[in-house]
């Protein structure tokens, strides 16, 4: 075997083997699991239900200020006042003043209101604005009413796309902002743990002074590219992990699903029609109509060789940066937090460059940080699942994956030089100017 | 005899430092090869240039007679340098067959030595520990072993037995002993001169980055000889027999001179002297310097601690 690879079975072996490994692979997609359920526990549970008293003397609103018996109700009791509306049972006691100006409403309470509610109250009260004065104006309340059922309903805008090869498709944008929003976070994280692995590898080796005994049995460049090789090793199979572990686990849900609601579903997708009221099994039924779309919605084979591309890619072009720094710094960790900070500042930019280009993804921001190499791994990864070319043409794709197969030949190329100096170097920490000068010295 | 190493005018200059600042050097082949210096005289430097590590700004090296090539000729060479270094994680079997694969032996053959080599060194019950379970005596043995595992024709060790109890600095230095008789060539790099003298053929003095001896042990002292005896005699000596221009008297015992001879005069003419007096002489020695005495007057006469310097590149 030759001797790089002999370095990335080991960096590989004594990765994979550890139990922390082990560990962090099955507890992170569970870690994860419990956030998204946390955080959506913890939303339900902070929309309590407040129980407004309206002092609103003519009854102005008393017609058309409706309540939601969920989060918001209103009430025009007789009586309450702001010294004894807490006595009474309310969260808080609102006045509208008669007239006109909208700026004299007021809400007292003794804890701020949430956001969520407040907007509600406002919304309400515009709302009833409008419809008094409509009524007026002489329309009718049930006019009114009849109307209202209708536009409280919020329109389903289906987007059909028009494909090249004139097949329309529906595009399916949530589907897209979650699978882009997705990949680009776990790029974004990956990113961050495997580089700092690559960095606190090398900082090991140079503390240890094994660096030494190594670079006299072999190149540094060997040294490091091996310990960047093998650490993404260890990336892939903790992907390939969870992808056989997601796949398990839906391929035994459907165990768990009756059989004749499974024969009721395919009736439905042959017919394209819901059958009405012979559904025994509705929640069901909905599970599977998300998979269905969950499947067919996206272009799948597409979106995973882009994410591994682009997650290769990435990390090869950040690693070798983490590696040039792990390689000069000493036992302190704090010089490393400094001569990181240029590294992770790109990165966190990318990030926030995703979110925005997730709700715009043509626009100039999204198109160019696709392209440039710090920051297309995350920021392309949020493009893709909006369409291939549709939304992404080919050409800036293309040209996205050459510009960061150059990006990483540079930045391993620089790092290898700062590396076989650094490696080497006790006692002070480099800048990053004196890095770059080791760059452009001969060896 | 023919030389394993030919370094012609190496330079290595650092951005502060003329580390190594001309030096040529041979090393014969199958000889034990002592490289002294002060801290800081530039031999790690030098090391890191003939293990291929560094390249030499200026200058170049031959291995066996041929340009070093460090790509092809690295495997041949095991260097152990000061500043040892062990994975502290790795269990210590298979970091000496990671250490002993990087070098080009296959899986197969590295186990079967690292397994003569553990039952050599009564390390066996050690293959399954991890490093940081070591002591610093062990983790040196353990160096040691991976140093040599593969046979190299050229060991360079630097600093060996800084560490080890005498049992064990005298275990490794019987190994030196052997393998340098079985043909390999040894590069010592030390400041401890009494293990030179015992174990060196030949030397080479660096200082501030320069060569500034190189030669035998035993013509080093020759050439550094001041022409001191000592002289014990049967009788005691008496302030009159002293009285002469044939030598100058350094120190006096009861029975005993030493004395400094003055030039244009031979041995024999200062035995025929004392004979001449009635003295019976008991001993008669030359007193050659040590290499320890050498060095420090050597390394005295320059300032002592370097000074940094701006190097025009």
């Amino acid at each position: 075997m030759s001797k790089i690879g002999i370095i990335i079975e080991r960096e590989y072996l004594t990765r994979v083997k550890n139990k922390t490994f082990i560990l962090s692979t099955f507890m992170l997609p569970l870690v994860m699991i419990l956030f998204i359920f946390g955080s959506v526990f913890f939303a339900m549970r902070s929309r309590e239900k407040q129980r407004v008293a309206v002092v609103n003397d003519p009854g102005f609103f008393r017609n058309n200020l409706k309540s939601d018996s969920s989060s918001v109700i209103f009430d025009f009791t007789e009586g309450v006042d702001s010294l004894n509306y807490r006595s009474k049972g309310y969260n808080g006691i609102l006045y509208l003043p008669e007239g006109d100006n909208k700026t004299n409403y007021e809400l007292r309470s003794d804890k701020q209101f949430g956001l969520e509610a407040r907007g509600y109250i406002e919304r309400q009260l515009n709302k009833a604005i409008e419809n008094n004065m409509l009524q007026e104006r002489g329309i009718q309340k049930s006019t009114l009413d009849s109307i209202t059922r209708v536009s409280d309903k919020s329109v389903q805008l289906d987007n059909i796309v028009k494909e090249k090869n004139g097949k329309a498709r529906e595009a399916n944008a949530g589907l897209a902002y979650g699978v882009g929003f997705g990949s680009g976070i776990l790029i974004y994280i990956t990113m961050f743990i495997f580089g700092a692995m690559v960095m606190r590898g090398v900082a090991e080796e140079k503390m240890n002074r094994i660096a030494e005994v190594i670079v006299s049995s072999c190149k540094p460049f060997e040294l490091m590219m091996g310990k960047i090789i093998g650490i993404a090793g260890v990336g892939l199979t903790q992907f390939m992990l969870w992808i056989i572990l997601l796949f398990t686990i839906t391929t035994l849900m459907q165990f768990f699903i009756p059989h004749d609601t499974l024969v009721q579903f395919q009736e439905i997708q042959r017919n394209q029609q819901q059958i009405p009221g012979g559904a025994n099994n509705t929640m069901i039924l909905k599970i599977l109509e998300a998979k269905t779309t969950l499947v067919e919605g996206v272009n799948w084979g597409l979106i995973i060789f882009c994410f591994l591309f682009y997650f290769l890619g990435g990390y090869l072009f950040y690693a070798a940066l983490f590696a040039a720094i792990g390689s000069v710094i000493n036992e302190d960790p704090q010089e490393a937090q400094a001569l990181m900070l240029p590294i992770t500042m790109p990165i966190i930019f990318s990030f926030i460059i995703l979110t925005s280009s997730l709700q715009n993804p043509n626009s100039p921001v999204a198109v160019w940080a696709s392209i440039i190499p710090f920051s297309s791994p995350i920021v392309m990864m949020g493009r893709i699942p909006f369409g291939v070319p549709d939304t992404v043409p080919y050409w800036q794709l293309i040209v996205s994956m050459l510009s960061l197969v150059a990006g990483f030949l540079i930045t391993t190329w620089f790092a290898g030089k700062v590396y076989r100096t650094g490696i080497l170097m006790y006692g002070k920490k480099a800048t990053w100017k004196e890095m770059a000068k080791w760059a452009f010295r001969k060896a | 005899m023919q030389n394993l190493i030919e370094a012609r005018n190496l330079k290595k200059y650092f951005a502060t430092q003329k580390a190594v600042d001309d030096i040529s050097l041979n090393i014969a082949k199958g000889s034990i090869f002592g490289l002294l210096g002060p801290n800081g005289a530039g031999k790690t430097t030098l090391l890191r240039m003939i293990t291929g590590i560094f390249y030499p700004d200026e200058g170049d090296i031959l291995f066996n007679g041929k340009k070093f090539d460090p790509a092809a000729d690295i495997s041949r060479i095991g260097y152990m340098p000061e500043e040892r270094g062990l994975y502290k994680k790795m269990k210590i079997g298979d970091q000496a067959l990671y250490l002993a694969r990087l070098k080009g032996l296959s899986r197969a053959e590295a186990m079967i030595r690292i397994k003569e080599w553990f039952v050599k060194f009564e390390m066996q019950s050690w293959w399954g520990k991890k490093v940081e379970d070591l002591s610093k005596g062990m983790s040196q043995k353990l160096q040691f072993v991976t140093t040599v595992l593969h046979n190299p024709d050229l060991i360079i060790l630097d600093e060996p037995f800084s560490g080890l109890d005498p049992v064990n600095a005298n275990l490794i230095k019987d190994e030196i002993f052997r393998l340098s008789r079985e043909g390999s060539t040894i590069i010592f790099s030390t400041h401890r001169m009494e293990q030179v003298e015992e174990i060196c053929d030949h030397i080479v003095l660096m200082n501030r980055g320069k060569k500034i001896l190189d030669g035998t042990v035993k013509n080093i002292r020759q050439d550094y000889k001041e022409d001191l005896f000592r002289i014990e005699f049967d009788n005691p000596v008496l302030p009159e027999h002293t009285a002469i221009h044939l030598f100058h008297v350094v120190s006096k015992a009861e029975k005993e001179l030493i004395i400094k001879r003055n030039e244009g005069f031979t041995t024999n003419d200062i035995l025929q002297y004392f004979i001449n007096k009635g003295l019976g002489v008991h001993s008669f020695n030359e007193i050659l310097p040590t290499l320890n005495d050498i060095f420090i007057r050597l390394v005295e006469t320059a300032p002592r601690a370097r000074q940094f310097e701006t190097v025009a590149q």
